[in-house]
């Protein structure tokens, strides 16, 4: 619900919302206008932690600005070195065995989740809640724990080679994987649902606030879970299947409600479905070889390449134009909060302060990717 | 109609020229296709003589093809004329120095370049462009531009996607030169392309004519110098 208000120009502030502020999280400014505790108009300022990343892909070899993919979204790294794998294997017409396929599912799919915890327990953190950080934290620490076992670190991971991935998977990680998804299957329906999304504080101060119709998101090109919280069945494992997602069954979360509470049930519900397809991967994993046969130096032949990956926010795009050469001519990363973020001045026109911080924490920022 | 075919044949009302001659073309390759329904071994192109450079571009490759599409896209279109291979080779093995492409409408093979449709088309009408893709409900997905310094160009690519169950991926390109770099908004009909432009702005320079906040968006607000330029010194 919006409160749409008519303003007088004499009578409005400007306020500036960070870029230091904690619900910012990390260094996102927006340029309010405010007519009281409404919002007027709210403008948000990027830039402030720009690495100008598509540059420094065209000054280094392919292979040399895999750890950079990370960098950019460090919440869901494992995503953006799948979907930069994937557009140089495209590119070069590499295949990538079928163990190693599987191995960047699964580990993927730890990522999403952790990547979700993280969401939840800071967006908790946003509206007031602290307790909620402890829980998602412990079992965050677990799936840092076994992604470090393989991929060698704990955030930003650089684990995908082109053509397979750097490290084998073991027993121990195998069962160590068992074992966290039965401890976060029984420890979500009371730490994480009767805890939080029972409660009546945080029902009010969610529902039916934020409305995004389906063709704002549309307009603005939103993916991702703000899409599936405005009814749209659109998911980049579903829809335009890559790797192999063919092969594992999982619902795709989606809410007709398209407010901040359907954004926040769309992604809880996805950490369940994360936990089904590792399952099922783990269950499926084959044998064989863990990486193809890839040239030392790597010459895609000359032409314009598109591929794109599901992360936690939407749709990661990568446009690799190759003129030969043993570096990328162009790069361009289209990162999906970047999209999401540009609907803000529009959505939040009208609303209350603390809806509207409500509102932005429930689109997952993660300022490092749209500043890239 | 598969919506790739549906698409592809909306967006040829900005190539009217072509657009008659698609007709043709898909109406000659339903007669070749019913005629060579028995004798699929033959999949040599019997009139390359008659085409247009444009034309030959589009002209549909009948066997091998076919059964590439069907193979890569979920609902491969049935009597209609796929062309798949014209396209792919047209975008790969012969780049710009050789011979300049034609504007059209190329369909690309999906599993080399990751995307359906690919449109070359003039600065001015990727508004018209936009209207075609809006109308048919697509989003945008990202702008980006691409400098060929060699050339003296700069190209403008549009990614556009669907967000339904349908999958079909259009991007459209147009070259700007690098001494002029101008071209009109689409920010008037996708609002989110509003700051995909201000960012190929940022990048490159390229000014977005009708935009109503053309400013730095990811540099510093005083920042003087277009980085991703292929001259540009740090």
């Amino acid at each position: 619900m919006t409160f749409p208000i008519q303003c007088s120009n004499d009578e409005t502030f400007v306020l500036n919302l960070g870029p230091q502020h904690p619900a910012t999280h990390g260094v996102l400014r927006v340029k309010l206008t405010m007519d009281g505790e409404y919002i007027a108009k709210a403008e948000p300022v990027l830039g402030y932690i720009h690495r100008m990343h598509e540059k420094m892909a065209e000054d280094q070899p392919l292979p040399q600005f895999m750890p950079n993919t990370a960098r950019m979204d460090y919440l869901h790294a494992l995503a953006y070195n799948h979907g930069y794998a994937l557009v140089v294997e495209r590119a070069a017409g590499i295949e990538v065995p079928e163990r190693a396929e599987y191995i960047r599912v699964i580990t993927v799919e730890l990522n999403r989740i952790s990547s979700h915890l993280l969401w939840w327990a800071a967006f908790l953190l946003d509206l007031g809640g602290f307790s909620p950080l402890l829980y998602a934290f412990d079992d965050r620490e677990k799936i840092q724990d076994l992604l470090e076992s393989v991929t060698g670190s704990r955030l930003t991971y650089c684990y995908m080679r082109f053509g397979g991935v750097y490290n084998d998977i073991d027993d121990d990680f195998i069962t160590g994987t068992r074992d966290f998804i039965k401890r976060l299957r029984s420890r979500l329906p009371r730490y994480y649902h009767d805890l939080v999304t029972g409660n009546i504080i945080f029902i009010k101060r969610l529902k039916d606030i934020g409305f995004i119709t389906p063709e704002i998101c549309r307009k603005y090109g939103a993916t991702g879970p703000v899409l599936r919280g405005s009814g749209i069945q659109f998911d980049i494992r579903k829809n335009e299947p890559y790797s192999v997602y063919p092969e594992f069954n999982f619902d795709v979360p989606v809410y007709n409600e398209c407010d901040s509470l359907a954004r926040y049930m769309v992604r809880m519900d996805e950490v369940e479905q994360s936990m089904r397809i590792i399952e099922q991967a783990l269950d499926k994993l084959p044998d064989g070889p863990i990486k193809a046969k890839v040239p030392k130096i790597l010459k895609p032949a000359a032409g314009d390449y598109y591929a794109a990956v599901e992360a936690a926010r939407g749709c990661f795009g990568c446009r690799l134009v190759s003129d030969g050469g043993k570096n990328a001519y162009r790069l361009k990363l289209r990162s999906p909060t970047f999209s999401n973020l540009s609907l803000f001045g529009e959505v939040a026109e009208g609303m209350l302060l603390p809806d509207a911080l409500a509102f932005m924490g429930s689109l997952d920022l993660v300022i490092p990717e749209i500043d890239r | 109609m598969s919506i790739i075919e549906e698409t592809r044949i909306a967006l040829l009302e900005l190539f009217p020229e072509l657009a008659a001659a698609d007709v043709e073309a898909s109406a000659q390759a339903e007669a070749e296709a019913q005629a060579k329904a028995e004798a699929e071994a033959e999949a040599t192109m019997s009139e390359p003589d008659a085409a247009t450079a444009e034309q030959e571009a589009q002209e549909p490759i009948p066997d091998d093809a076919t059964k590439e599409q069907e193979a890569e896209t979920t609902s491969a279109p049935e009597g209609a004329a796929p062309k798949t291979e014209a396209g792919a080779k047209d975008d790969e093995q012969e780049p710009e120095e050789e011979e300049p492409r034609q504007n059209g409408v190329l369909v690309s093979d999906y599993v080399k370049q990751g995307v359906h449709l690919d449109v070359l088309c003039d600065p001015d009408q990727v508004v018209d462009a936009a209207q075609i893709l809006d109308q048919a409900e697509f989003f945008i997905e990202a702008i980006t531009g691409v400098d060929w310094i060699k050339e003296d160009q700069l190209e403008v690519i549009y990614d556009y996607n669907r967000n339904d169950d349908q999958l079909c991926r259009v991007v459209v390109r147009t070259r700007i030169p690098r001494s002029e770099p101008v071209i009109p908004t689409i920010s008037s009909i996708f609002p989110g392309a509003d700051w995909h432009e201000r960012e190929t702005y940022d990048f490159f320079g390229i000014r977005f004519q009708g935009h109503s906040n053309l400013i730095r968006i990811l540099l510093p607000e005083d920042a003087d110098f277009y980085p991703l330029l292929k001259d540009f010194t740090p």
